[in-house]
C-alpha cells in the first residue's frame, strides 16, 4: 500500500511561527518581577580561590544577593545528558559543583550575583575581588600527563578512563601483513555555535516545587540532575523546555540549570533568569573533544586489512561531562566500516584546563572518521590501489555482526552510496577536469571519505521513549512525546508517523509546544540521532494501539445492520472504511464524538505507551568533493561537494535535505575554519567570540548536493535509520583528502587554514 | 548590556561641539557599531559615558561633488549609503567595494564611514582606499574648520588627530586623485562576510596604454595604522606593466609595511599577502591579463 505521510516532504509545523518571530523561546516568556543572575568567572586557568570579597558588589544599586561557594548546595553532580545508570560503576563522573573554590579552567564559576536588572548584575561582577593561589595549567593531554603534573581532580592522575577494545591478535595480524602503514592525525577543539545561547530561569511554584524553564535537549535527564545537585527527591523539580534554538549536543548537558535554581533558592523562590553571553558559551559550556590518533595498520598487497592498531587520546578539558564515552565510540565505528580481523583500539580520556568537552553532533565520529578515512586515503596511495576499491575490499556487509558492538546490521548501503554517489557527482568527468587543471598548474584535487554511525546508543546506553495519543472530539489527534524538539524537526516527523499509521492527514495531528517533565511522557531526549529511530518506535506503537481502539470503537458504535469485523476495517483520511470494498463505515469525527458523549457506552480513546528499544541500525554514507587551493593565499575553493546517505527510508525528504546541508556545513568548517584556541601563557581562550572563531557565513558555504540511497531497514520503525549526526562525519576527511590530492602533501591536523597550507607549500618549495 | 550615563541627541554641529567642550565625559556616537561593542565589553573609557548622538545632524550627511569637481563625503554617511551612491559608484567604485566588505548588511546600514576612520583601527575597510585617494579629513571645532591629510590623521592604534571639542565632519577627495584612475580593494579575511581583514589592500592606478602614470597602494593591518607603500608606488610610476614589474611592486611593498606576528596570522603569512594583494588588485583594476 502506498504511504500517505511517510516519505513525503512536509513543512515543519512550527516553521511559520519561528520565521515570523511568534514562537516563544525561553527568553521570550514573561515572568513577573524577574531577577537576573550573572556568574563571576575565574581569571586564571588553574588554582585555588584564597579569598572572595563581595562587599563592594553588594553596594551596587539593584543587587539583591551575591553568592559564594559557601552559600549554595555543595553536592557534587554529573552533568552529562546520559540516562541514569542503575549500575553505579557505569555512572557519569560527579565532579562538578554549582560554585567552586578549586579553579580548573579559565572562566570557572566562583561566585554569582542576583540583581533586579542584568546591568546591575554585570556592574556588580566588576566589583567582586578574588585572590588566587595559581597553579601550573595544562592545555593538552601531553602536558597534563607529563611526569609530576598536578592533578586537576584529586586521585585521577588526570586520566578519566583508559580502555582497550580488542579483536583477534594484533601481533599475529601484523606478521601476516605484507605492508605496514602508519598515520598520525589530530582533530581540534571546536564548538557547536548553536544559535540560542544557554538560557534558563527558575522559580518556586505554588505547590512548593522548583520549576526550571530551560533551553535544553534533555528535560527528563535535567530533572534528575537537579535532584542530584541539591540532594533532593527528583519529583521536587519540574523542567519545562519551550522552543529551542538549537543544541548540537551543547544542551545535552546540564550546564546552567543547577546554578539558576540555586539562585532562585537564594531569593526565596522568586524567578531568576540566567542568560549566558556568547563569550561565556564558548569558554565555559561544552566543546568537542580534540583527539589525537596514532595508527598503524597491516595490509596484504591486495589491499586487505589484516591488522589495525589505534591509539586515541582525547582532551576532555576541566570536567568529565560525557567523558570517555565519546572517544570510546570510535572503535566500534571503525569495525562498522571495515573488517579488521586483528584490531586494537586503545582510547584514553584526559583532564586538562580547557573548556569541558561533552557531546557534540557526531559524538566522536567526526574525529574517528577523520582518522580512519584520511588513513585509508594515504594507505590507498601507498598500496597503489584506487581508494574506492580499497574501501570496497575491506567494507563490512549486511547481516554481519559488529564484533565490538555485538549488534547485527541488517542493511549496509555504503557500496550503493559509492556507486550512486560517483554517478551523481560525475566522478569520472571530475577526474578529467582535475587532471586538466593540474596540467595547467592549478592546485585542484578530488577527495572522498566514508562514515558509519549508529541509531541511538543501545547497547551502550538505555533507549527508552514514550508517546501519548488522544483522539480528540473531532477526530484529530493530540500527540505528546518526551522526545525533544530542539529545531531538528522531530515533532513534525512524529506527526507524519502518527498520520501514516492511524490513517489521518498530517495536519490532523497536533504536537506540543513545550516539553514538560510533569506532563510529557518519559523520553531521554534529543541526542545520538535517536529520535526518529528510537522515539519513532514508541510513536508507532502508540499509533497502532490507538488505531486498534478506533476500529474496536467503530464496531461498538456500529449502526444496526452495519456489520463488519475489525480485520476488514481500516482508517484512511479520517474515515473508517471497509477494506474489502473501500466503502465508508463511519467518519472518524462522528465516531470520536460518540466515544466522548454517548450517555452509556464508549470511552475517550487514548494510547499511552513506553517503549524500550534494544536494537540498533547503522547508517552509512560519504562525501565527495572537488576543490582548488590558491597557491599564494592558501584559500580553498570548493567547486562541488556531495553528501550521500544510506539512512534507510527517508521520512521527510525536505527536512532530511536540510539536516544534511547543515551537517555538511559543520563538516566543511571543521576541515577548514574552526578551532577554539587558548593563550599558552595564561590559559585564557583567545577566540571565544564569533568574530575570531571562524564559523562560516552563508556566503562562505558552497552549493551543497545531497542524495540518499533508500534501503529499508527492518529494525527502524518505518524502515528508517538515523540521519541527525551522520552528515558532519565525512566532509572533513574528504576535504583533507582532496587537499592532499591538490597540493601533493598530507596535512593531517585540522583545521587546514590558509596559513597552514601556505606554510606547508613554502616548506615543500624549500625542499625542492 | 550597555552601561551609559547619559545621551544627547545633537541636531547641529555647534550643539555637539558645545557639549563636547563643556563635558569631559562626553563621547561621540555615530552608528554605534564600534562604541556600543566596546561598551558591551566594558572596555576602559567606554562605560558610563555621556554619549553625543550625531546621526541627526544634517550637515554631516550626504555625498556631493563641489564646484571644483572634488567629492565630499559626509562623515555620518553609512557604508550602505556610500556603497549605493551614484557619485561614488561612477567615480570611485573601489570605495564601494571597500565599504561593501564591512561586516554584514545590518552593520553596513548602521556603521558610518566617518566612524570607521575616527575609530582609528588599522583594519578599517574604508581607510586604505581613503589613503590611496589622498583623502583630506575635514574637522570642525569652535575655532572653525581645519583640514588634515588622512595619513596625518592616524596617530597610532586607536589614536587619531581629533582634539577635545572636535568633530570629523567630512572627507574630501580631490578631483586629481580620482579622475582617470582605476582602482580595486581586496580584503583578505578568513570569511567572505562578518569578518575583519587579515590584510586589506587598495590600489588606485592611472595608466596610459601599458605605462603606469600614477600609482597609489595602501594597506590596512600591515602596520599599526593604515599605510601607503610609497616606495613601490615610485618604482611603478613610468614603468610598463609586466609580470616582472608587478612582482617587483609586490616585493617593494614590504619595505613600507610592518606586518606583525599575532595569534591571528603570522608575520610570514601576512608578508606573503602584502606581496600578492597589490598585484591582484592592480590586475583587477586594469581588467586582468596578468598571472597575479
Amino acid at each position: 500500500m502506498e504511504n500517505t505521510a511517510i516519505g513525503k516532504s512536509q513543512i515543519r509545523w512550527d516553521a511559520v511561527a519561528k520565521v515570523t518571530g511568534r514562537a516563544n523561546y525561553t527568553g521570550d516568556i514573561p515572568q513577573k518581577e524577574m531577577y537576573h543572575g550573572k556568574i563571576y568567572r575565574a581569571k586564571i586557568a588553574h588554582g585555588m580561590v584564597k579569598s572572595i570579597d563581595v562587599s563592594e558588589a553588594l553596594k551596587v544599586p539593584g543587587v539583591i544577593k551575591v553568592l559564594t561557594p559557601d552559600d549554595v548546595s555543595s553536592y557534587s553532580f554529573p552533568t552529562a545528558g546520559h540516562p541514569y545508570s542503575l549500575d553505579p560503576k557505569l555512572s557519569d563522573k560527579a565532579d562538578r559543583k554549582i560554585l567552586t573554590r578549586h579553579i580548573r579552567l579559565y572562566g570557572d564559576e566562583i561566585a554569582a550575583v542576583i540583581a533586579k536588572t542584568e546591568l546591575a548584575a554585570e556592574e556588580a561582577l566588576g566589583k567582586i575581588k578574588v585572590e588566587y593561589e595559581e597553579y601550573e595549567f595544562y592545555l593538552t593531554p601531553e602536558e597534563s600527563l607529563k611526569e609530576g603534573a598536578l592533578e586537576i581532580h584529586e586521585g585521577t592522575k588526570n586520566i578519566i578512563a583508559d580502555t582497550t577494545a580488542e579483536i583477534g591478535d594484533l601481533e599475529t595480524g601484523f606478521k601476516e601483513a605484507d605492508i605496514l602503514i602508519e598515520h598520525d592525525c589530530y582533530t581540534p577543539t571546536v564548538q557547536h555555535c548553536q544559535m540560542e545561547n544557554q538560557i534558563a530561569y527558575a522559580y518556586k511554584d505554588v505547590d512548593g516545587r522548583w520549576v526550571c524553564v530551560t533551553s535544553t535537549q534533555i528535560p527528563h535527564i535535567c530533572r534528575r540532575i537537579l535532584g542530584q545537585a541539591f540532594g533532593m527527591p527528583w519529583g521536587r523539580f519540574r523542567v519545562i523546555k519551550p522552543f529551542v534554538g538549537g543544541g548540537f549536543g551543547n544542551k545535552q548537558d546540564v550546564t546552567i540549570e543547577p546554578m539558576v535554581v540555586a539562585m532562585s533558592m537564594a531569593v526565596g523562590g522568586k524567578p531568576v533568569m540566567l542568560d549566558l553571553h556568547r563569550e561565556e558559551v564558548f569558554a565555559c559550556t561544552r566543546v568537542r573533544h580534540a583527539i589525537s590518533y596514532k595508527m598503524k595498520f597491516g595490509f596484504k598487497n591486495d589491499g586487505r586489512i589484516v591488522a589495525g592498531d589505534i591509539l586515541a587520546i582525547s582532551n576532555n578539558g576541566a570536567y568529565a561531562s560525557h567523558g570517555h564515552a565519546v572517544v570510546a565510540k570510535g572503535g566500534g565505528m571503525v569495525t562498522a566500516l571495515y573488517k579488521v580481523p586483528n584490531f586494537k583500539y586503545h582510547a584514553m580520556t584526559v583532564y586538562t584546563n580547557i573548556a569541558a568537552a561533552g557531546a557534540m553532533r557526531g559524538y566522536g565520529v567526526p574525529q574517528i572518521s577523520y582518522a580512519i578515512e584520511t588513513f585509508m586515503d594515504t594507505a590507498a596511495r601507498k598500496l597503489g590501489i584506487d581508494p574506492f576499491d580499497l574501501r570496497k575490499i575491506n567494507m563490512t556487509k549486511a547481516m554481519e555482526e559488529n564484533p565490538l558492538l555485538h549488534m547485527t546490521q541488517y542493511t549496509m548501503g555504503l557500496r550503493e552510496c559509492i556507486e550512486q554517489g560517483k554517478e551523481r557527482f560525475q566522478w569520472e568527468k571530475r577526474v578529467e577536469e582535475v587532471a586538466a587543471a593540474k596540467k595547467a598548474g592549478k592546485l585542484r584535487g578530488l577527495g572522498f571519505a566514508a562514515f558509519a554511525y549508529t541509531s541511538g546508543t543501545y547497547p551502550k546506553g538505555l533507549e527508552a521513549a514514550g508517546c501519548r495519543l488522544v483522539l480528540n472530539q473531532d477526530g484529530s489527534i493530540k500527540m505528546m512525546v518526551g522526545a525533544t524538539e530542539i529545531g531538528q524537526g522531530s515533532d513534525t516527523v512524529f506527526r507524519q508517523m502518527v498520520a501514516e499509521t492511524v490513517g489521518v492527514p498530517v495536519d490532523m495531528v497536533y504536537a506540543d509546544q513545550v516539553t514538560d517533565t510533569d506532563t510529557s511522557p518519559f523520553d531521554t531526549g534529543a541526542y545520538a540521532s535517536r529520535q526518529t529511530f528510537v522515539s519513532g518506535m514508541a510513536v508507532k506503537k502508540a499509533a497502532e494501539e490507538l488505531k486498534e481502539k478506533i476500529l474496536l470503537a467503530a464496531l461498538e458504535f456500529a449502526e444496526e445492520g452495519q456489520e463488519a469485523e475489525t480485520v476488514d476495517l481500516d482508517v484512511k483520511d479520517c474515515k473508517v472504511i471497509k477494506k474489502s470494498d473501500g466503502s465508508l463505515y463511519t467518519e472518524l469525527g462522528d465516531l470520536a464524538l460518540k466515544t466522548y458523549y454517548h450517555l452509556n457506552k464508549g470511552i475517550c480513546l487514548t494510547a499511552d505507551v513506553s517503549n524500550k528499544c534494544i536494537q540498533n541500525a547503522y547508517p552509512y554514507g560519504g562525501t565527495f568533493v572537488d576543490l582548488e587551493v590558491d597557491k599564494v593565499t592558501g584559500k580553498v575553493k570548493i567547486y562541488n561537494i556531495l553528501n550521500i546517505h544510506d539512512s534507510g527510508v527517508i521520512i521527510n525528504p525536505l527536512m532530511a535535505s536540510g539536516q544534511v546541508e547543515g551537517g555538511m556545513t559543520m563538516g566543511i568548517s571543521y576541515a577548514l575554519d574552526e578551532e577554539l584556541r587558548y593563550d599558552s601563557s595564561t590559559g585564557k581562550p583567545l577566540n571565544n567570540n564569533l568574530l575570531d572563531y571562524k564559523m562560516p557565513t552563508m556566503m562562505d558555504v558552497p552549493d551543497l548536493m545531497v542524495d540518499f540511497v533508500e534501503i529499508p531497514d527492518p529494525i527502524g520503525p518505518y524502515g528508517n535509520k538515523s540521519l541527525g549526526e551522520p552528515p558532519n562525519c565525512s566532509p572533513a576527511p574528504a576535504i583533507r583528502n582532496a587537499i592532499a590530492d591538490a597540493i601533493g602533501v598530507d596535512i593531517n591536523a585540522i583545521p587546514i587554514t590558509p596559513q597552514k597550507i601556505i606554510e606547508v607549500l613554502n616548506a615543500k618549495d624549500k625542499e625542492v | 548590556m550597555y552601561q551609559i550615563n547619559g545621551y544627547l541627541e545633537a541636531s547641529t554641529i555647534s550643539e555637539a561641539i558645545d557639549y563636547l567642550n563643556k563635558n569631559d565625559n562626553a563621547q561621540i556616537i555615530a552608528g554605534g557599531t564600534d562604541v556600543l561593542i566596546k561598551t558591551r565589553e566594558r572596555k576602559g573609557g567606554y562605560v558610563d559615558r555621556d554619549l553625543v548622538g550625531i546621526m541627526r545632524i544634517p550637515e554631516l550627511k550626504g555625498i556631493k561633488i563641489d564646484a571644483e569637481g572634488n567629492i565630499v563625503i559626509g562623515a555620518t554617511s553609512s557604508f550602505t549609503e556610500v556603497e549605493e551612491n551614484e557619485i561614488i559608484k561612477s567615480n570611485i567604485p573601489s570605495l564601494c567595494t571597500a565599504v561593501g566588505s564591512v561586516g554584514g548588511p545590518q552593520i553596513r546600514n548602521m556603521g558610518t564611514i566617518g566612524g570607521n576612520v575616527a575609530n582609528g583601527a588599522t583594519s578599517a575597510d574604508s581607510a586604505s582606499t581613503l589613503f590611496a585617494l589622498d583623502t583630506i579629513v575635514r574637522i570642525a571645532s569652535k575655532e572653525g574648520i581645519r583640514e588634515v591629510p588622512i595619513e596625518e590623521f592616524y596617530l597610532g592604534p586607536g589614536k587619531v588627530a581629533l582634539n577635545k571639542g572636535e568633530i570629523l565632519t567630512s572627507f574630501v577627495i580631490l578631483k586629481k586623485n580620482y579622475k582617470g584612475f582605476k582602482g580595486d580593494y581586496i580584503k583578505y579575511s578568513h570569511r567572505k562576510a562578518m569578518d575583519i581583514a587579515t590584510l586589506g589592500c587598495s590600489v588606485m592606478i592611472k595608466i596610459n596604454g601599458q605605462i603606469i602614470e600614477e600609482l597609489k597602494i595602501a594597506y590596512g593591518v600591515a602596520g599599526p595604522t593604515p599605510v601607503r607603500a610609497k616606495g613601490a608606488e615610485e618604482y611603478g610610476v613610468g614603468k610598463e606593466i609586466s609580470q616582472e614589474v608587478l612582482n617587483e611592486i609586490g616585493e617593494m611593498c614590504l619595505k613600507d609595511t610592518s606586518a606583525r606576528d599575532s595569534w591571528r596570522a603570522s608575520k610570514a603569512f601576512r608578508e606573503q599577502l602584502i606581496r600578492e594583494l597589490p598585484k591582484r588588485a592592480i590586475n583587477n583594476a586594469i581588467g586582468g591579463g596578468f598571472n597575479a
